[in-house]
């Protein structure tokens, strides 16, 4: 059997292109898709080899699992819920409702990974587009501290690069390409100017920009540190102020070095600046398939997008309190529920110490450091491949995920629905 | 690199994202975030070959990897998001959630009469 | 069952205006039938058929992104859980739970959402979703969609029909809205439209073209709702010129002239500014084919919140404060900031005046709808101040003493004397709206009709009276009584689901193709899915 216009929900490209076509209640091809999801469609296809719910490494009924959990959660004075970055939307409005009932913390993927993009909008806006605009308009696409031949392998040819639309009919030959990047990597190769910056650099040099972009005096040696000389990034502002329309994709590398926020405002406001020559848009590189999606279900639920705290009865946001690894890194958590995410491999040491002192529950759609680590653990039903459910692209496009293989695990909505209900039961 | 000391840069690798599909017990995903690469010349200073053991020690902790020559400047060092680097990042946010996870200092010693497996 | 006995009824669409009589409801609807159940001892009390707000925005990609953007504005505005109901954050673009109880506790029981990008038509059911209480659709940007655009330059009206047919379909949407028409694709190239004439970019069309054929289509689809337009050139000085060029565009053909208040300036940009609601209300009072919306300006800190592109970058211009564009592939836009009305701001205090001009110069109650375009006039919570505006000429008087004087004596208020009759209230929150909805069963009380009844405890300060009724009864359940939520429901989504014919579906397809970056396939809503409880209102032939 044969399904078009599959959605791959591994990052936060969501293409939904992809063929699958099905033997035997697995996917054996999924045509178009690249090698991360090749690799999604293919392991999350395999026949389940696991329990559907243990309780201290043993093997038991869901329901027992659910009053496992539903225990620790509600004796805990101050729970977190976290991950949610790999699940439909309909699960994370579950999770939400289950963090206000506990009265506890509720913190998604995005802390991790482009908090700090939301904080700069929180602070500046946020001029932006959704893809398709990219694809029909754009003639000067920045990637900063991203590599998309890695970590989003489609997203030059489906959306900013070689696409082609209504003002690039000519795709590639329309464009101009321009990557600033610490390194040379897989990307390197796709761009017409590579900036090679050194690390922890970023906001002076696009602090620099905007100076250059508004027709001001930078002193050369000001950029001294930065790796770059004022005739390149002279030469970029140029570009910039130049292009019809111009896009900058955001990427971790600003997120996570020395600045975060600030290396975001900056881009913003440099963005921001470069509106008054000519269009332009930010997009963040945003990674797992739907970490976009559950900043729109906590802002539309909580008015805040991740770091969220219900111990009043009403949603506070705090970053650096309210955040999974700052509340894990001072041991105020005493109980965690992880959702579609492996914090124990993805978190600092010192945080994840914290993980393995206090009641853990995971469910996940598959065996993780997280999931061997917990207490209590769940598994599965993947969305989009044996679970149906919303998404949002990178640029907070919506996409229905169909399910294409029968289900063989409950669904993560199913899993946190019953234990709300449970937990709601227990606390009346 | 004076004293031994790099800036890592941790990221996302190839197959460090299809291991997180496949499973992280997986051979790929665990010698994927178990690389450390650096630039030949650093390597060549250092006395190092591909596949040499090196320790690593940030101010969060200390890990071990396995060098890797690769196509960046000189005194940078990077890793694949995952178990090992994370030994070395740090929990401190500093008020906006984000741990310390790119771009800070280690110091690398290589690690005597120990070989990791040769790809060569 | 509920009987509410012995209550002061006003429910214009059945011509009572105050006559004490008994209101049975019964399986959810208005009854002739006396079958028993709660009583409600209504004497002394004011009841009308729940309120109905016709263009606010509540749900969808923009306003969720300005709830992102403000957590300064949540934070004061704190709403805790209870029992009944989910907590949440106020301010001026609240949480989805927050919405739906406050429009209840205010007793409204419909509401629509006015700007809706059909490519996230999925995002705002979503939120709808998450809306309780209140029955609730919403409008779909056309007014800069590529695909209608080359279809009016091939001179294929036929086509446009159909394809707005299978986009309302596609989206589950309730009525063809227009945004500055063809000045939203123009910002994309960093330019707008000024007249109705300007040419479109790329399309050799214009914005009168645009206006002309979806008002046809409008009518062609005998959609319950006719086009609703929010014009070209929102708030800059002198587009009362264009309004009026719109309003005549529409050669008799019905339209809804939205937020009226923000297109009936006069003056020249950046030199002067005034009233010209005088002008053109004579206009609307003599074309019955038209009607309005206020979109009333309140005093206070808001967030301007458009699909509107272009007019969100002036207005980021105007206050320095941060600001958000998002341009939405092949379809539409987005501009969003916050702002403050000033009563001693010159331009503001004419804002203010225009609205209230507009409400008191209108004859025809009908044709002129309380809004005040939530959040950007300001937020519907201060819709029960706006009614004691209308009502308490001293009052309002009052309010006008506050206001810069010099502006304010530039426009007709301080002669208007007119105030508000509870009946005329009742039309201009419920039954006017309903009506030009194309709501059969909302906004009155006769047999059949919704059993969403309010009922209000007089009180000479109507303000008072309107921000708490007493009771408020959703499809005959009594969910707020003395300002406390006693039950939990959610409302209904309406959707119209016009034909068209099918051989437009290839042109979509490889119109997809080329310039979506979403298959064809993956476009449409799954109507089961997203939609609890569909109502599909029916296109009159």
């Amino acid at each position: 059997m044969q399904i078009e216009a599959a959605i791959c929900a591994f990052c936060g490209c969501l293409c939904d292109d992809i063929v699958l076509t099905i033997e035997s209640d697995r996917i054996v091809q999924a045509k178009n898709a690249c090698a991360l999801g090749k690799a999604w469609y293919t392991a999350h296809s395999r026949p389940p080899d696991l329990p559907a719910a243990r309780v201290d490494g043993k093997s038991v009924e869901v329901e027992e699992a659910i009053e496992a959990a539903a225990i620790l959660l509600t004796k805990a004075r101050y729970p977190i819920l976290y991950g949610l970055s790999s699940t439909s939307c309909e699960a994370q409005r579950h999770a939400v409702a289950l963090a206000e009932a506990l009265g506890g913390c509720i913190d998604c993927c995005t802390s991790v990974c482009h908090g700090p993009s939301g904080m700069a909008v929180q602070g500046f806006g946020e001029p932006t587009c959704t893809l398709g605009e990219v694809k029909n308009r754009a003639d000067l696409v920045i990637y900063w501290g991203s590599n998309p031949a890695e970590s989003h392998p489609r997203h030059m040819s489906r959306y900013a690069v070689t696409s082609k639309g209504r003002l690039t009919p000519n795709g590639r030959k329309n464009r101009t390409v321009v990557l600033v990047d610490v390194r040379s990597t897989p990307s390197s190769r796709f761009a017409d100017l590579l900036l090679t910056v050194r690390p922890g650099i970023d906001f002076e040099i696009l602090w620099a920009l905007r100076a250059l972009v508004l027709g001001r005096k930078v002193e050369p040696a000001g950029l001294a540190e930065t790796g770059i000389t004022l005739a390149q990034l002279t030469h970029l502002a140029e570009l910039m102020k130049n292009c019809r329309y111009g896009v900058l994709f955001a990427g971790q590398g600003l997120t996570q070095s020395a600045g975060n926020q600030m290396n975001l405002s900056a881009a913003i406001l440099l963005v921001r600046d470069l509106n008054q020559f000519t269009k332009f848009a930010i997009i963040p590189m945003r990674g797992h398939g739907n970490v976009t999606g559950v900043d729109q279900v906590l802002t539309w639920q909580t008015g805040y997008p991740f770091g969220v705290n219900f111990s009043r009865g009403y949603p506070r946001f705090n970053p650096g309190e309210f955040t999974m690894v700052d509340v894990l890194r001072r041991k105020e958590a005493d109980a965690v529920l992880s959702v579609a995410s492996d914090p124990a491999a993805s978190l600092p040491a010192e945080a994840v110490q914290r993980l393995t002192e206090v009641p853990l529950i995971a469910i996940d759609t598959h065996e993780s450091e997280t999931t061997r680590l917990a207490r209590v653990s769940f598994m599965a039903s993947t969305v989009g491949i044996r679970a149906s459910g919303t998404a949002y692209r990178m640029d907070n496009v919506p996409l229905f995920l169909k399910q294409a293989l029968t289900s063989i695990y409950p669904s993560d909505e199913e899993i946190l629905g019953r234990l709300l209900e449970r937990v709601r039961e227990l606390k009346a | 690199m004076a004293d031994n000391t790099f800036t890592l840069i941790t990221g996302r690798s190839g197959a460090q994202g299809t291991g997180i599909s496949w499973g992280k017990e997986g051979e790929g995903y665990r010698e994927a975030v178990q690389l450390v690469e650096l630039n030949p010349a650093d390597m060549e200073c250092l006395g190092l070959q591909e596949g040499d053991a090196v320790r690593l020690i940030s101010r969060y902790g200390a890990t071990e990897a396995l060098c890797r020559p690769g196509n960046l400047p000189t005194g940078l060092a990077f890793m694949a998001f995952g178990p090992v680097a994370n030994q070395l990042t740090g929990a401190e946010t500093r008020a906006s959630g984000m741990p310390d996870t790119r771009g800070f200092e280690v110091r690398l010693e290589p690690v005597l009469n120990r070989r990791g497996v040769d790809k060569r | 069952m509920i009987r509410i006995l012995n209550g002061e009824v006003y429910d214009p669409i059945n011509g009572i205006a105050g006559e004490v009589r008994n209101l049975y409801i019964c399986d959810g609807r208005i009854s002739s039938q006396d079958a028993g159940g709660r009583t409600i001892d209504a004497a002394g009390m004011v009841v009308m058929p729940g309120g109905v707000d016709m263009h606010c925005h509540i749900a969808g990609p923009k306003v969720n992104t300005a709830r992102k953007l403000r957590p300064e504005d949540h934070r004061a505005h704190e709403i805790a859980k209870t029992p009944l109901s989910r907590s949440g954050t106020f301010g001026s673009v609240p949480t989805t739970f927050a919405t739906g109880y406050r429009y209840a506790m205010m007793g409204y029981t419909t509401a629509f959402d006015a700007a809706i990008p059909p490519l996230a038509a999925r995002h705002a059911h979503e939120e709808l979703n998450d809306t309780p209480v209140i029955d609730k659709g919403f409008f779909l940007l056309m007014g800069n969609n590529e695909f209608i655009m080359e279809r009016i330059a091939a001179g294929e009206k036929e086509e446009v029909r159909h394809f707005a047919a299978w986009l309302l379909q596609a989206a589950k949407g309730y009525a063809i809205k227009l945004v500055n028409p063809g000045g939203v694709e123009l910002w994309k190239s960093r330019s707008n439209a000024h007249t109705l004439d300007d040419e479109v970019t790329g399309f050799q069309i214009t914005p009168r073209q645009i206006i002309q054929s979806l008002a046809e289509v409008s009518e062609e689809l005998s959609l319950p709702h006719p086009v609703h337009i929010h014009c070209n050139n929102l708030g800059i000085a002198g587009n009362w010129e264009t309004t009026l060029e719109t309003m005549k565009a529409l050669e008799g053909r019905r339209g809804h002239l939205t937020h009226i208040q923000f297109h009936s300036y006069g003056g020249n940009p950046g030199e002067s500014f005034s009233s010209k609601a005088a002008e053109m209300a004579e206009y609307v009072n003599a074309h019955p084919n038209l009607s309005v919306d206020v979109g009333q300006v309140m005093f206070g800190d808001t967030t301007s919140l458009t699909g509107d592109g272009p007019l969100g970058y002036m207005l980021h211009q105007v206050t320095g404060c941060k600001w958000v564009n998002v341009d939405i592939e092949n379809e539409a836009g987005c501009g969003i900031t916050p702002i403050e009305y000033k009563e001693k701001n010159s331009i503001h205090a004419t804002q203010w005046a225009i609205g209230l001009e507009w409400f008191l110069l209108v004859q025809d109650p009908w044709r002129v709808v309380l809004t005040t375009d939530h959040p950007n006039g300001a937020s519907f919570t201060l819709y029960p101040r706006i009614i004691r505006l209308l009502m308490d000429r001293e009052y309002r008087k009052e309010m006008m003493r506050n206001v810069n004087q010099k502006a304010l004596a530039q426009t007709t208020l301080p002669d208007l004397e007119r105030e508000y009759t509870l009946n005329e209230i009742a039309i201009i929150t419920r039954a006017g709206p309903a009506r030009l909805l194309g709501l059969q069963d909302k906004g009155h009380l006769g047999v059949g009709a919704c059993g969403d009844v309010t009922i209000y405890e007089k009180n000479a300060d109507w303000e008072k009276m309107f921000a708490a009724p007493r009771y408020v009864i959703k499809d005959g359940q009594v969910l707020i009584e003395d300002g406390h939520l006693r039950g939990e429901t959610y409302g209904r989504t309406f959707y119209v689901s016009p034909a068209y014919d099918p051989a437009i579906e290839g042109k979509i397809r490889k119109f997809f193709d080329d310039y979506y970056t979403v298959r064809y396939e993956n476009y449409p809503v799954q109507l089961e899915h997203y939609l609890p409880r569909p109502e599909a209102i029916p296109c009159r032939v």
